[in-house]
């Protein structure tokens, strides 16, 4: 910010600044206060209560909710549901994005339509694609069945069957985000400077140890961001696990959003649910500030 | 990139047709669930139910949508959704230019500590939220209403930044000049920042509509009547049995929801693109 050199008579000035500024930012932080901030305490309060949302008295219980949760088994399937869908979706996502932007960033012809299809996923209406994508996956009649008959292969029921329902969200979940990961690979990959290319060539590097020894390092930067948002992201889904699942078969899709959801507005454990709600907030949180710790030190810029 | 003039020897000929091959099945796997979507849309309910599958109807059904549209109130959920959709971006846009001009050109001595308030409010995840929200709108009455789908959803904190950043970029000439002439704030900000800023302003608009367009979970939660539904939650619903309708029906009725945003995408897509390349805007 540029520093004012004032004279001292506009202190009138200042004071009348500081009511523009308050009277400016004001909507903002009292919908923040209500809506962002105020619920982390008022979900922290909610956690040692009995309450099922509709009854005057909350009954305390103290540590109950908590203790509840530990000896809970749906609870800690759905820990390692969520994980396993932020782990999977995160090392296939981001490699299959690497390499499209790394072969969309040459000088190709058609390239502003390739970017244009790949990347419509990200805004396409969720709730629609798990709708198409619950018919792909149908065992019998599904678009899915055509390409693993072809291979030889008989089709799981997908959606339906313990073992195969969480890979095919995965696979939802991989096709919805690789676009956006590309874009924002295509933008760090034109960030390199192209005369470290031009000098490796002139020491006969292949394009092999070019990409391993100019580009991937370069593109750390990137690559750590697109894995922490793709984490947190991962950790956040609701929308295709509600439509195509509801977290079945026997939880085996239920992650921590939706079973928030479930204990709070299907069976009206609202206490209980508070305490999943914070579990989740404590997870976030480690990331994002193991995120800027790690930042500075690992990350090649 | 340096554009390197040599002949399409055999071998660049054949890394050029590579890329093209990777890049067509790239496009095919992203697009097959689309076509899909409009071609099981247009099927007779026989030709849905046929392994393997018809690619293209020997008769389209335009008359599939007709009967996806009158499954259930989809005009009413067109309403809603755009009611909140518009109304929630106009008051998110409006919020966050004013915190972005306040936080970019008016001096105040606590500025740099609302400013890290602002930025802590970014980390907060809104699923966490959902119960306390619901208690505070069940208090103001507010369950099952349009402003109950918007409000909560309004304050702005990377519209804010992004703006903030914007701004910042104006050289002070520009100010000054305008103090000089006796402008206050609120004129600066809208004859000099916002105009300025239209292209940022105007991405961020569209942004925020897909987002709240899409938007599902919240208003699941605090619409409890059928003529309340937004489009996405309406059409969450038609699975369920009561509906009895068949694939095609279904493939029809998301056809309607993806439509406006669809149109935003190919309309601007290049702007939307590369306003998130440009950290403009996030995914």
């Amino acid at each position: 910010m540029k520093k004012y050199t004032r004279p001292l008579r506009m202190s009138k000035r200042e004071k009348r600044d500081a009511w523009t500024f308050s009277a400016f930012v004001f909507p903002n932080f009292l919908l923040l206060g209500v809506f962002v901030f105020w619920p982390i305490v008022y979900s922290l309060y909610l956690s040692f209560f009995k309450w099922n949302m509709i009854a005057p008295r909350k009954t305390f219980i103290g540590m109950m909710n908590y203790v509840n949760m530990a000896n809970d088994p749906v609870f800690w399937q759905v820990l390692r549901n969520t994980l396993v869908l932020a782990a999977s979706t995160v090392f296939v996502k981001l490699a299959m994005a690497l390499g499209l932007a790394v072969l969309l960033n040459r000088k190709i012809r058609a390239k502003d339509s390739y970017r244009a299809v790949l990347f419509s996923p990200t805004f396409t209406t969720s709730v629609a694609v798990a709708m198409v994508w619950g018919w792909i996956f149908d065992p019998n009649f599904g678009l899915l069945r055509v390409f693993i008959n072809a291979v030889g292969l008989r089709s799981p029921n997908w959606l339906g069957d313990v073992s195969w329902a969480l890979p095919a969200i995965i696979i939802v979940v991989i096709w919805s985000g690789v676009g956006y990961d590309m874009v924002i690979f295509m933008a760090g990959l034109n960030n390199i400077p192209t005369e470290l290319y031009d000098a490796a060539k002139v020491d006969g590097a292949t394009p092999w140890t070019c990409f391993w020894r100019i580009t991937f390092p370069l593109l750390s930067p990137t690559t750590f961001f697109l894995t922490i948002v793709s984490v947190i992201g991962s950790l956040k889904a609701f929308d295709v696990i509600a439509i195509m699942t509801d977290g079945g078969p026997m939880n085996s899709t239920n992650v921590i959003v939706y079973y928030i959801y479930q204990n709070a507005f299907q069976w009206f454990k609202t206490g209980y649910a508070s305490a999943l709600a914070l579990v989740l907030f404590v997870i976030i949180m480690t990331i994002t500030l193991v995120q800027t710790r790690l930042a500075r030190r690992w990350v090649h810029y | 990139m340096a554009i390197r003039h040599r002949d399409l020897s055999g071998s660049r000929l054949i890394g050029r047709v590579l890329t093209h091959g990777a890049l067509i099945i790239a496009s095919l796997v992203i697009g097959l669930p689309f076509i899909w979507m409009l071609t099981t849309a247009i099927k007779s309910p026989a030709e849905v139910h046929l392994f393997p599958p018809v690619w293209w109807p020997e008769k389209i059904r335009w008359d599939n949508f007709v009967t996806a549209w009158e499954s259930a109130p989809f005009g009413r959920f067109y309403i809603n959704s755009i009611i909140t959709s518009s109304t929630g971006v106009f008051l998110e846009v409006s919020i966050a230019s004013l915190s972005a001009y306040a936080f970019a050109r008016i001096k105040f001595r606590y500025r740099e500590m609302l400013f890290m308030v602002l930025l802590a409010a970014m980390m907060i995840p809104g699923q966490v939220a959902l119960i306390p929200n619901y208690v505070v709108l069940k208090h103001l009455g507010w369950i099952n209403t349009y402003q109950g789908i918007v409000i909560p959803h309004v304050s702005s904190v990377f519209g804010a930044f992004l703006l903030r950043q914007y701004f910042l970029t104006i050289p002070d000439s520009l100010y000054d000049a305008a103090e000089i002439d006796g402008l206050g704030h609120v004129r600066i900000l809208f004859h000099i920042a916002l105009p300025l800023a239209r292209p940022v302003v105007g991405t961020l608009t569209l942004y925020l509509f897909i987002s709240k367009w899409n938007s599902y979970l919240w208003p699941l939660i605090i619409t409890n009547t059928q003529n309340m539904r937004t489009l996405p939650v309406g059409l969450a619903m038609l699975r369920q049995a009561e509906y009895a309708i068949g694939p095609e029906h279904l493939m029809a009725a998301s056809i309607f929801v993806l439509v406006p945003v669809l149109l935003i995408f190919f309309l601007a897509q290049k702007q939307l693109i590369e306003g998130i390349a440009s950290g403009a805007v996030k995914g």
